[in-house]
């Protein structure tokens, strides 16, 4: 404890931390698995849509999920905001944008990380690819980030 | 179904609240909005609370203020992890099962003890979202890009209501963001999230809200002008964000028309939209017109105390017609990333 | 009776195949994937407990009076659970008390290193209080801790207190004679007075 110097207020720094590891059942399995791989994976769905990253249950219709597909590396970029400074827990270590992408062969989008200089290069409609983390464990920061189409 | 009004309700918040514990400032509370209406925890037949650990820091905190609610000797007794709102619904359905009169809702927080946005990373999908820690910003940042690109809202738009409550927050002793700014000053602010400004995202408070909800007659024993809940209901939408449209809301739609909102003209609406974008959505889920005034009380753009904020909305609706402010009004609590669950609850005076 | 799941019905989702592309045919499947979370905040312990730690700095026990009933909670939260008033008076209780129940940890935790096993967990009441907390008991063999037996506060050197419960490095016997728990107080019963030895 350590008194505030402008008020009687007691202050401590608190830090939770939850050790978790948690098991990932076949389908977040599969997929965890195909980036551990170096693959991009997604789940099929009854009416022929793929959805990535998959979830165990289709959510419109219930069905499980019971086929994963291989799917593009490079995407389009549907919505996006500039992440100036990194939080401490984001595992990007610069500054990025966030961005939905949806995977070619893909029909939802999913969030990750693009690297860019600026917001300025941003844009949505853009194309992006995958850049691998070189030392992949089955997570999703196996995929380092985003890069711009050709930038790779 | 059963008639059930809030017949009172007592709220507080500010910027942060450094010298008090949650329980030492929501006792005050808890006790004066029984005392207001002469009643004490004898005649309460049902306590309900909405908190939450993740932003409290500590496993189980919500024990700690049921001392509060005097549980010697023991009380009936709930908790959600969720808005005070919800702690609300729960009541409401117990008293339409006839076994109670009147019920006791509170809901708080004390998030300036940790960084709310990022705390609120933790309720993401744990596989594929919460190990990259997008913070609430950043999540709603996604959605109002997509609803200003495909032309659902222009930032002029949330500039406007980003001033206009400002404006109504002026007149809120609760408020904490009560700065007057134009629709021209606040388009000229620098982004915090692109394309969020800082009038754009939530006016954040320490503090909590303490509701009475009483049935039928008790009601009208207690409250010369109760407000009476008319519908209520909630719905939530899918959690991955990839596999829902995030410029609409079909879990506020729904729950809008369940609660019975299009049935009669809506004098004033008290919404939880945490993010101007926010207001937008609800407004136009909701069927919200003109002849609407959005958010008297400066909303949660006026001050933002998570896990009560729905519970305010309800309060501040409830409040005004009791005042005999208008006769109709919708009050709305939300949760999740980018508004996944919505309640949507319609209060009537007679 | 209630509804009963029917033993030969399994839930579908849990018993369908994944199919994967060929080429991870060979390889093994992630079953696990670790994901920890750290989430830092400053903690502000409020007005009561505030006025608890600073007396710890001074080797003093503070607690709350009920207002209602006269009761004393230590440590103190600020509310009385028995009227669930705020408190609005802190008296000193003293640094000795009793035993009022234990147990003996033969196992060591990971997060106190410090803790060699086996040492007692104690619940002790300090003369004064009504209520007791949880704390390490020392200085005796751990088979010949009881309830009932008399323990008094031992403290961390004066240069070394702060604001913290911590400055009790643990309690100790003091020789007395072990307090018959019968005697004492009922908790939650609104007529107690301020229990403990006297």
């Amino acid at each position: 404890m350590v008194e505030d110097s402008t008020s009687d207020v007691l202050r401590a720094p608190l830090t939770l931390e939850y050790p978790f590891t948690r098991t990932t059942g076949p389908v977040v399995g599969g997929f965890l698995t195909g980036l551990r791989e170096g693959m991009v994976l997604g789940a099929k769905r009854a009416d022929g849509t793929v959805m990535c990253p998959p979830l165990e249950y289709d959510p419109i219709t219930s069905d499980a999920i019971t086929e994963l597909v291989e799917i593009g590396q490079s995407g389009t970029v549907t919505t996006w905001t500039w992440n100036g400074e990194p939080r401490k827990q984001q595992p990007f270590g610069q500054p990025f944008a966030w961005a939905m992408i949806t995977l070619d062969g893909a029909d939802t989008p999913m969030l990750h990380g693009v690297f860019v200089e600026g917001p300025d290069d941003m844009s949505t409609g853009m194309r992006v690819t995958v850049q691998w983390r070189e030392e992949r464990e089955g997570h999703i920061a196996d995929i380092a980030g985003f890069v711009p189409e050709g930038q790779e | 179904m059963r008639d059930i009004a809030v017949v009172a309700s007592m709220q507080r918040q500010e910027p942060s609240i450094d010298n008090e514990s949650e329980v030492e400032y929501m006792v005050p509370l808890m006790h004066g909005v029984k005392e207001s209406i002469g009643i004490t925890q004898a005649d309460v037949g049902f306590t309900c609370s909405g908190s939450s650990d993740f932003i409290a820091g500590q496993a189980f905190s919500f024990v700690m203020t049921v001392d509060g609610a005097n549980p010697v000797p023991p009380i009936s007794e709930s908790h959600v992890e969720m808005d005070g709102a919800w702690a609300l619904y729960e009541a409401w359905v117990k008293m339409q099962m006839g076994e109670v009169d009147i019920a006791l809702i509170y809901g708080y927080s004390k998030s300036s003890g940790g960084s709310l946005r990022d705390v609120l990373a933790t309720q993401m999908d744990p596989y594929y979202v919460a190990p990259l820690w997008p913070d609430a910003f950043a999540i709603e940042a996604l959605a109002a890009r997509q609803m200003i690109e495909s032309g659902k809202v222009s930032l002029e738009r949330l500039a406007e209501v980003a001033s206009r409550s400002r404006e109504h927050a002026a007149n809120n002793p609760h408020a904490v963001r009560t700065a007057q700014k134009s629709v021209a000053d606040i388009m000229a602010e620098s982004p915090i999230m692109d394309p969020l400004r800082p009038s754009d995202i939530p006016a954040s408070a320490d503090g909590g809200c303490a509701l009475i909800l009483a049935a039928g007659d008790r009601a009208k024993e207690l409250c010369e002008r109760p407000a009476w809940i008319k519908g209520i209901d909630h719905r939530t939408d899918a959690h991955t964000l990839g596999v829902r449209d995030l410029t609409t809301s079909m879990s506020a739609r729904i729950a809008g028309e369940k609660a019975g909102v299009g049935n009669d003209k809506v004098d004033f609406a008290e919404l939880y939209a945490p993010f101007t974008t926010s207001e937008v959505l609800l407004t136009d889920a909701l069927g919200l017109g003109d002849d609407t005034v959005i958010n008297p009380s400066g909303g949660t753009l006026g001050a933002h105390t998570m896990m009560a904020s729905g519970l305010i909305r309800i309060a501040e609706a409830a409040q005004r017609i009791t005042n005999g402010d208008g006769d109709r009004a919708v009050a709305t609590a939300g949760s999740g990333p980018n508004l996944q669950q919505n309640l949507v609850c319609v209060l009537e005076g007679e | 009776m209630g509804y009963q799941q029917d033993p030969k019905v399994k839930p579908a989702g849990l018993s369908g195949e994944v199919s994967l592309p060929a080429a991870l045919a060979d390889v093994e499947l992630v079953q696990a994937v670790r994901t920890p979370a750290a989430i830092d905040y400053i903690a502000t312990p409020g007005a009561s407990l505030s006025a608890y730690l600073r007396g710890m700095k001074q080797k003093k026990i503070l607690g709350d009076v009920c207002p209602v009933t006269g009761q004393v909670f230590c440590p103190p939260r600020g509310v009385s659970p028995v009227s669930g008033q705020r408190t609005t008076e802190m008296v000193e209780v003293a640094d000795q008390g009793y035993v009022e129940s234990f147990n003996v940890t033969r196992l060591p935790i990971k997060s106190r290193p410090d803790l060699k096993p086996p040492y007692v967990s104690a619940w002790v009441v300090p003369d004064g209080s009504s209520t007791g907390s949880i704390a390490l008991v020392a200085g005796i063999e751990p088979e010949e801790v009881r309830m009932g037996m008399r323990v008094k506060a031992v403290w961390k050197p004066d240069d070394e207190l702060e604001e913290s419960a911590a400055n009790i490095l643990h309690w100790e016997p003091t020789g007395e004679p072990d307090v018959v728990l019968e005697d004492l107080r009922v908790i939650g019963n609104p007529d107690g007075t301020a229990g403990g030895a006297q």
